[in-house]
This record gives C-alpha cells, sequence and structure tokens, in this order.
C-alpha cells in the first residue's frame, strides 16, 4: 500500500508548525498550536486507514472491498477528546487574562526565588531569625494599621 | 475455559462513572454526595480486590466488550499487575476522598474562599478514578488513551479548582504539558496502526515481532516518549514540581500517588508485553540515574514542603524505572512493589502536610517551628511515612530497594551497578531532605508569627475527620512491611507472567482465536 501523498505532506506541514506555535509563550498561539497539531495526529490516522474511496460497510457482497473502519472510529474518538480539551484550554487562558491581563504562560514565582538565592550562591537564605524577625515585622506592622482603622 | 466472573472486569470504570454522574445530579447536597461517592469506591475496592484473588488463582480476566474478536473490537484485561494497581489506586483514592469529606466543608478547596462552593470535587475525583481503573483494565492501546484522556481532564478540573492566580498559571503549564503527551502517544498509536492494522495489545504482542527492526524501534521510541512524559522521568520532569503544590493538599496527594503511576504502569506494559527486545534499556536506566539524583538534588534546596515532596516524587520514579528497565523477574517484581508502596506513601505524606497546613497555616518551612510540642501525633505521623519513605528498615520503602538492588548488582552490567550506587546515594538525600524539612518543622522554636496558634485552636484544625483517614492510610502504609512477603510472592507471580506473556497473550488470543 502506498499512501497518499498529498496527505503525507498535509500532516508533515500541520504537525510542524504546530510544534512552533505550541513553543510559545503565548497561551493562546499554544493552544493553535495544539489545535494543529491534533489535525495532523487525525490525518495520520486517515493515512494508516488506507487508500480512500471504498465503502466503510460491507456492500450486500457486491464488492467485497471495503475501507477499514475501525480508524474512522478512532479519529472520530481523537477528534471530539481534542474539543473537549480546546474548549477547557480557552476557558483557562480567558481565566488567566481575566487574573493577569496577559497572555503569557508564567514563571512559576518559587522556583524563581530558589533560582536568585542559587546564583547568588546562598542557599541557606536569610537565617530563620532573621525571617521570622521580618514576618513578626510585617505582621506588627499590619495589626497596627488594622488597629488605627479600627480607632477611626 | 468458563469463566462466569468475567463481568467484574468493567466493574472499576463502571462503578466510578455512574456513581459521577449521580453526584453531578445530587450537586449541592453534601450529604448524598458523599454517601455515593463512599459507597463506590468501597465497592470497587471490593471488586479489585475480588479480581486479584481471580487473576492469581485463574489467570487473567478477560472480558470481551460486545462479544467482538479482540482483533476487532474491545478487549479488557485485569492480571495480577492491573489488579494490584486498581487496590492500590481505590485505596488512596478512598482516603484522599475521606480526608476532604472530614474537613467537613462541601468544597475541597483550601482556600478561605466561602464564595465558591464546589459541588464538582465528587464527580470530578470519581471520573479521575475511573480514568485511572480504566487505563489498569485497558486490553488495547487506544483504550489506553482514552483512560489517560478521562484522568487527564478530570485532573484538569482538580489542579484549577477554585480558579486562582496561581492555580491558573500551573495549570496552563500543566494542561499543555498533558496535551503534548498525549499528541505523542496518539501519533504512535496512529503509527503502530498503520505498521501493524491492530491497536490490542495482545494482537500487537504477535504482530510487532514480525515488522522490520528499524520501525519497531521508531514505533517503541515514540510511544515510551508520552508515557515518559507522564511518569516525569528526567529529562521530561521539569513540569511536576511547578504545577503539583500549588493544588489543594488533598488534590496534590492524589495526584502524586496515581498520576505519575498510571504512566509508569504504561511502561511497564510496553516494555514487557510490546517490546519485550530491551533495545532501550541501557537509555532508560540512564535516564533512571538522571531521574534519581537530578530529583533527590532537587528537593535539598527547597524551602516549601509541597514542593520538597513533589520533587522527592521525581526522584523516587527513578528507581521504579531502574526496576522496569533491567528486565528480569526480580528487577520487575520489586518495580511492582515499588509502586504499591510509592503510590500509598506519597499520597500519606501529602495528607500529613495537609494537616501540617491546617494546623501551622503554611507549608513553607521558614514559617514553620516547634510543631512536635504542640502537636506530638502530627510529628510521628510524619515521621513514620517520611523514614518509610527514605528507606529506613523495616519499613516497605527498604524492602523494595533491597530488591532492586539485589537485581542491579545479579545484572552486573556498569550501568547497573552505577544505578545500585545511585540508588543509594538517592535513599541518603531522601533521609536528608526529609530530615531537613522535620526538623526545620517539629523542632526548634516556635516562630511567634503567622503560626501563633495555642493548643486549643490546633485540636479545631485537627479534627478526627481529617486525622482519621490520614492516620489510617499511615497504618497502611506501615502495614505493608508487615504483608510485605505475600505481597512480594503475588508481584513474584506477577513479574514472572508479565516476561513470559505467555498467560496474558493465551488469556486474550486463546479463548476467542481458536
Amino acid at each position: 500500500m502506498s499512501p497518499n501523498l498529498t496527505l503525507v505532506v498535509l500532516a508533515a506541514v500541520l504537525a510542524g508548525t504546530g510544534t512552533h506555535l505550541l513553543m510559545s509563550r503565548s497561551v493562546i498561539r499554544a493552544l493553535l498550536g495544539f489545535v494543529l497539531l491534533s489535525n495532523a495526529i487525525n490525518l495520520v490516522f486517515l493515512i494508516a486507514s488506507g487508500p480512500a474511496g471504498e465503502p466503510a460497510f460491507i456492500d450486500d457482497g457486491k464488492n467485497g472491498v471495503m475501507s477499514d473502519p475501525v480508524p474512522q472510529a478512532l479519529v472520530l474518538t481523537a477528534i471530539v477528546i481534542g474539543l473537549a480539551m480546546t474548549a477547557f484550554v480557552l476557558a483557562l487562558a480567558h481565566r488567566s487574562w481575566q487574573l493577569a491581563r496577559s497572555d503569557e504562560v508564567l514563571d512559576d514565582e518559587e522556583s524563581a526565588r530558589i533560582h536568585t538565592k542559587a546564583e547568588a550562591n546562598e542557599l541557606d537564605g536569610p537565617t530563620a531569625e532573621e525571617e521570622a524577625a521580618t514576618i513578626v515585622g510585617a505582621f506588627a506592622e499590619q495589626e497596627t494599621s488594622e488597629e488605627r482603622e479600627v480607632r477611626e | 475455559m468458563t469463566n462466569n466472573l468475567a463481568w467484574l472486569v468493567p466493574l472499576p470504570t463502571i462503578i466510578p462513572l455512574i456513581a459521577a454522574g449521580l453526584t453531578l445530579a445530587a450537586a449541592g447536597r453534601t450529604r448524598i454526595q458523599r454517601a455515593v461517592s463512599l459507597t463506590a469506591l468501597v465497592s470497587v475496592l471490593g471488586v479489585a480486590a475480588a479480581l486479584l484473588f481471580l487473576a492469581d488463582r485463574r489467570g487473567p480476566q478477560v472480558m470481551y466488550v460486545g462479544g467482538w474478536l479482540p482483533t476487532e473490537g474491545i478487549v479488557l484485561v485485569v492480571d495480577r499487575l492491573a489488579a494490584i494497581m486498581v487496590i492500590v489506586s481505590v485505596t488512596v483514592t478512598l482516603a484522599v476522598l475521606t480526608y476532604t469529606i472530614g474537613e467537613g466543608r462541601r468544597s475541597a478547596d483550601q482556600d478561605r474562599d466561602e464564595a465558591s462552593p464546589l459541588p464538582v470535587f465528587h464527580p470530578t475525583l470519581l471520573v479521575l478514578s475511573a480514568g485511572v481503573s480504566t487505563t489498569f483494565i485497558a486490553g488495547d492501546l487506544f483504550h489506553v488513551y482514552v483512560g489517560f484522556e478521562m484522568l487527564l481532564a478530570a485532573s484538569f478540573v482538580l489542579l484549577t479548582l477554585g480558579g486562582t492566580r496561581s492555580r491558573v498559571r500551573a495549570g496552563i503549564t500543566y494542561v499543555f504539558v498533558s496535551l503534548v503527551s498525549s499528541a505523542l502517544f496518539l501519533i504512535a498509536i496512529a503509527m503502530i496502526y498503520a505498521a501493524t492494522g491492530t491497536v490490542n495489545l495482545a494482537v500487537l504482542a504477535t504482530r510487532l515481532e514480525l515488522i522490520p527492526p528499524g520501525t519497531g524501534l521508531l514505533l517503541h521510541v515514540l510511544l515510551i516518549f508520552g508515557f515518559l512524559i507522564k511518569a516525569a522521568v528526567f529529562p521530561l520532569s521539569g513540569w511536576l514540581p511547578d504545577s503539583y503544590p500549588t493544588a489543594p493538599a488533598p488534590v496534590t496527594a492524589v495526584f502524586a500517588g496515581l498520576l505519575t503511576k498510571v504512566g509508569v504502569y504504561a511502561l511497564i506494559r510496553t516494555q514487557t508485553l510490546l517490546f519485550p527486545d530491551g533495545r532501550l534499556n541501557t537509555i532508560l536506566l540512564w535516564a533512571a540515574l538522571a531521574t534519581m539524583i537530578i530529583g533527590i538534588l532537587g528537593a535539598i534546596v527547597q524551602d516549601d514542603i509541597k514542593r520538597m515532596l513533589s520533587f522527592t516524587l521525581v526522584s523516587h520514579i527513578g528507581y521504579l524505572v531502574f526496576g522496569i528497565a533491567i528486565s528480569g523477574t526480580r528487577g520487575l517484581s520489586s518495580a511492582i512493589f515499588y509502586v504499591a508502596h510509592h503510590i500509598i506513601i506519597q499520597t500519606a505524606l501529602f495528607l500529613v502536610i495537609g494537616l501540617v497546613e491546617r494546623a501551622g497555616g503554611s507549608t513553607d518551612v521558614r514559617r514553620l517551628g516547634g510543631l512536635a510540642q504542640r502537636a506530638p501525633l502530627l510529628a510521628f505521623i510524619f515521621f513514620l511515612p517520611a523514614m518509610n519513605m527514605a528507606g529506613i528498615p523495616p519499613f516497605s520503602g527498604f524492602l523494595g530497594k533491597v530488591g532492586l538492588m539485589e537485581a542491579g548488582v545479579e545484572n552486573g552490567s556498569g550501568v547497573a551497578l552505577a544505578l545500585v550506587a545511585g540508588s543509594a546515594i538517592t535513599s541518603l538525600l531522601t533521609l536528608y531532605a526529609v530530615a531537613r524539612v522535620w526538623q526545620r518543622t517539629f523542632w526548634g522554636e516556635e516562630k511567634g508569627s503567622v503560626t501563633v496558634r495555642d493548643k486549643k485552636s490546633i485540636r479545631t484544625a485537627l479534627t478526627a475527620g481529617v486525622v482519621v483517614p490520614t492516620v489510617l492510610l499511615v497504618t497502611v502504609s506501615v502495614g505493608l512491611s508487615v504483608v510485605a512477603g505475600p505481597l512480594f510472592e503475588i508481584t513474584d507471580r506477577a513479574a514472572t507472567d508479565l516476561i513470559l506473556r505467555s498467560p496474558y497473550l493465551e488469556a486474550v488470543l486463546g479463548g476467542a482465536g481458536s
């Protein structure tokens, strides 16, 4: 069986552009990348199902040839799952934009903090007592301001 | 061989799904939700125990869905490995469910944001459980994929519960990594279908031997790449410690216990059933070594306990890959034992950290201190699983590690011996990491700051509802050492069957093929 060259090229182009977009920091661009990639995969399933044009069901035995129905069932499932995932990512992207007013994937703050500590070569960081002191200080300040508010 | 009990096989998927529907319909009625979820998971636990008994006594249990032949239809198979995995996964899900019920709120959200009651928690957790079970009982690759997607979709919802800023950030990373790994898996399925004309595992096992070795290698690499991302094996592990710690404690607990192990399970199946030639084993062994060492080095520097535990989670995945890639009955058996141990221990630790968060107000060791004085029981139930994870005798972690090391020495190749040394070092570093957290959280001066809480408020924070499930799970984890003998016998038999392959193939193909 020699596969349909058009489908192969199309799948390759979709997968390539999809992968490129997925590398992006922008959530929506990455989502579009995922959509392209999943369509490329769906095409690969079509290629796997062999030559087109035969009926998916046996035709009263008139001509014994039928195309393989299994990949079509698989691709249908994959399309449905892809749709659900896309919908979820869209909702997530919207929520992210609501909260951060940005479409970028943000860095993990805790990870970044440890990274700066490592670069400054002071893994122990400030001692526990110092940290406790600053935290207590911050709380005391907050409390006094609250008290002030209450008094006012 | 007539077998009247094969109808039990799909139940671990069906029961949670029905219960998910019921709890969704009963959204907002806390009591009904709780009753339905508990009943469902307890009955799945019973079914799983029956399945393990049957699989152990009578060989793999096979269900031909709709009566189709394995070449055309869907087959569900439960052998010893699958039954063990279902039992362990349902046990930890049940523990997490009772913990969230014990929290007394309708939502499992740790935020003090009462404005967002989350009636979806129960249905989502049940769908997650169904997805995990589906992956374990699936008899064909595409069904494994569907199981993955079920549990992923549920995990997306659980990870972003409440939709706070940090969770949405973590969720985006997690969702994209999961989508890419699923995409890779799906490409692999499409190519495997193109090469062999089937997705059934048993049929594939016989047909993959016939295709050219080069093509086989390509399919093999594609297939395990997706699984390695899911299992968080270095260098594909960077996503895990960034995304897990932001979720509510019970959610992180169930994620840490189950999600990566599903990838490990798929890896075991691939390496034993589909591609038993072991051509990638050396690379996998190096990956295992890197995962162990780099994971644990990451854990040592963390200040947040949840992040520390996430890094140890990555690190200990290395042990599992070690056992799988060493490819012998001994290694595989220890790996299966270690999976069971690791699922329970990680979940138990994260639940304990949930208690620490309730009692101390934080999971950051810089803000905690002196908790042992005020909550001695909490210190004790952290100490037990922590030592167990580090592999101190006589705990099950020690037994699993000894098994793996013996397998490594038996193998005797240079990389295997390097791994034996690496796993000893990782074990010591794990001990260091948990001791560091232990010392800074439970000993020392109380930080008279965020954690100012007297005994009374600790008692209200640590109600029986949350403490009892945690203590029970810790007891189960300690109990693993007690039942280690019989458990190792079962995993030995499971590993022998996996390497022989014939029991699985005969069970699936024998009934229908002949």
